[in-house]
């Protein structure tokens, strides 16, 4: 049994205090360690520890620290993605209103490491009540002397700015992001330039996932190494919070070691089976945008290589389990219908493409399809993937060959029956 | 122009003044402190708002209009975002929507005529785990079944 470093917190409103952070989980002794350390001894503790973005990416987050020019004109900016929107993802919120107070030292810890003095959480809209407990939080750390001038006493000094998006899926993705904190419409940009280069307010940037930020405190503390070998696989390190939804028997977030289970070995060793002891139908691994699996391919283990082996992806580790009752082309509608109302609008192809995908999967579950709509479909998304200037138009096309390449007879029942047999 | 948004928002406005480096960067706390204010905003609320940036109305439009979450018609005293994306639809929450749909004879997307109730179908609310998951202005309600909604839409 690996270690976990975060879920035993979770569901404590205690732990949301400064008093429980640093009396129970040693907190800010990793940012007293840090600014002993120079710069480029915790990028390397960082690139050590094999610590991989957490929010769907994967990217190695020392060599993106790394990225980050030693001088700048224009000031430099460390940004946290609380953006959480990818559906079937559902674990920053928890780290944001349990633990707090390891996000902001992350952060802080961050900034130093990068010679930045801003730090900005970017957190979605609905996140209320959670962007109200960061602050409490980061008002404590300010009386505390954790944040503000002369930090702990030292020249470096850090400020954190709550940010609330309102309602854009797409402001996760990083340029999409920097944009929405400018004040503008959540558009993404053209890179390069990257946001290492030029990012927010035109200075260099780094935009890192809640989770990847919360893991930064116990690297420092404990080492890169350590931290690697929490993951069972060579470039893995460190543990995942897992969050596993839809037909499960208990659905909900489960932390385990990078790369140490397979699907199967997740959904029934630990969420207990699936729902109603029905079928198992698909799993879809990473949040919405994966490629879907069939029952008969979960014996991959849950993580970055495996999955892309197999064609799918990790992304943000949101496991939706589907059973036998639900109409997977009721199912891929409905995803393809967020991804057509998320479309930002910029790029052609992922802007009508979802809408036409969206148009034909729905007339095909409400029995109006014909024959030749699979191809149709396949042919859009194709002339999607891959053409557009940000992931979300990958993220919609996947999961529309993926389900109908592997789930092509329930689509040919519907357009043969002209009905959905499940309705 | 007389202002309608109060003292309050300015000082809020005031105290985040430093937080950015560029005053367009405010815009989007501007607008939720306004929206906090008056519920919806109103083409005069978002010239003000202009007025406060420094930049064209039609910025702010333009701005806005892009997220979910600014209100750009009135809505009701209560709120009604219920997840149907496929974390919550795998876990019945066309139900409460179709539920809702039929007390109200209402639409997704429509406020009663009371204008106590405003029904909107929503992207994921990031609850999969306790899913179906519904908000109610700021708060959230999750692992919700049609009787627990009920019972909720009988205290509001």
């Amino acid at each position: 049994m690996t270690e976990t470093l975060f879920i035993q917190h979770f569901g404590k409103e205690e732990a949301r205090k400064i008093s429980y952070y640093v009396e129970k989980m040693e907190g800010y002794t990793a940012l007293k360690k840090a600014i002993s350390l120079s710069q480029d001894e915790i990028i390397g503790e960082v690139k050590k520890a094999n610590l991989r973005g957490r929010g769907g990416a994967g990217f190695p987050a020392g060599i993106k620290w790394g990225f980050i020019p030693k001088q700048s004109s224009k000031p430099k900016y460390f940004v946290c993605n609380a953006d959480e929107s990818e559906p079937g993802t559902f674990k920053d919120r928890d780290l944001m209103r349990y633990t707090p107070h390891l996000v902001l030292e992350g952060i802080i810890i961050g900034g130093y490491a990068i010679g930045s003095n801003t730090g900005y959480i970017y957190i979605r809209g609905e996140y209320t009540r959670e962007a109200g407990l960061l602050q409490a939080a980061i008002d404590e750390a300010y009386e505390k002397g954790y944040l503000g001038k002369n930090i702990l006493g030292s020249p470096f000094s850090f400020d954190i700015t709550v940010h609330r998006g309102a309602g854009a899926y797409i402001c996760g993705e990083e340029t999409g992001l920097l944009n929405s904190l400018e004040g503008k419409r959540g558009e993404p940009r053209v890179k390069p330039p990257f946001p290492a280069q030029a990012g927010a307010f035109g200075g260099p940037t780094i935009v890192n996932n809640v989770e990847t930020i919360a893991s930064i405190p116990f690297i420092i503390r404990r080492g890169g190494d350590w931290f690697a070998k929490l993951g069972k696989l060579e470039k893995s390190g460190g543990t995942r919070l897992f969050g596993v939804s839809g037909h499960v028997k208990k659905p909900g977030l489960y932390e385990l070691g990078s790369g140490s289970v397979t699907i199967r070995e997740l959904i029934y060793d630990y969420c207990g089976g699936i729902l109603d002891d029905r079928k198992l139908k698909a799993v879809i691994p990473g949040g919405s945008s994966a490629p879907v699996l069939t029952a008969d391919e979960i014996d991959v283990v849950l993580d970055i290589e495996p999955l892309m082996k197999v064609g799918s992806m990790l992304g943000s580790a949101g496991i939706i389990v589907v059973n036998e009752t639900f109409c997977v082309v009721k199912l891929l509608a409905r995803m393809i219908k967020f991804y057509a109302h998320e479309s930002c609008g910029q790029c052609t192809p992922c802007r009508e493409g979802c809408q036409w995908m969206e148009n034909i999967i729905e007339r095909i579950e409400h029995g109006g399809g014909e024959e030749r709509d699979l191809n149709l479909l396949l042919d859009i998304a194709d002339n999607i993937n891959g053409k557009t200037l940000c992931a979300l138009g990958d993220a919609a096309a996947g999961p529309v060959m993926s389900f109908v390449k592997k789930f092509r007879s329930d689509f040919e029942q519907h357009i043969r029956g002209k009905k959905c047999p499940n309705a | 122009m007389q202002k309608l948004l109060s003292e309050a928002f300015y000082l809020e406005m005031k105290k985040l003044e430093p937080k950015y480096p560029t005053r367009l960067a405010l815009l989007l706390p501007a607008l939720h402190a306004a929206q906090k204010e008056t519920s919806w905003l109103s083409p005069v609320i978002l010239e003000e708002i202009a007025k406060y940036i420094g930049i064209h109305p039609a910025q702010v439009r333009e701005v806005a209009s892009f997220y979910t979450m600014y209100n750009l018609k009135p809505v009701g005293k209560y709120h009604l975002k219920i997840c149907t994306n496929v974390a919550c639809i795998l876990r019945g929450a066309e139900h409460l929507v179709k539920y809702c749909e039929k007390k109200w004879n209402i639409q997704c997307g429509e406020t009663t005529s009371d204008k106590k109730f405003t029904l909107m179908e929503e992207e994921c609310l990031g609850a999969c785990g306790t899913a179906p998951a519904m908000m109610v202005n700021d708060d959230y309600y999750e692992n919700l079944s049609v009787e627990q909604l009920e019972a909720l839409i009988e205290r509001l």
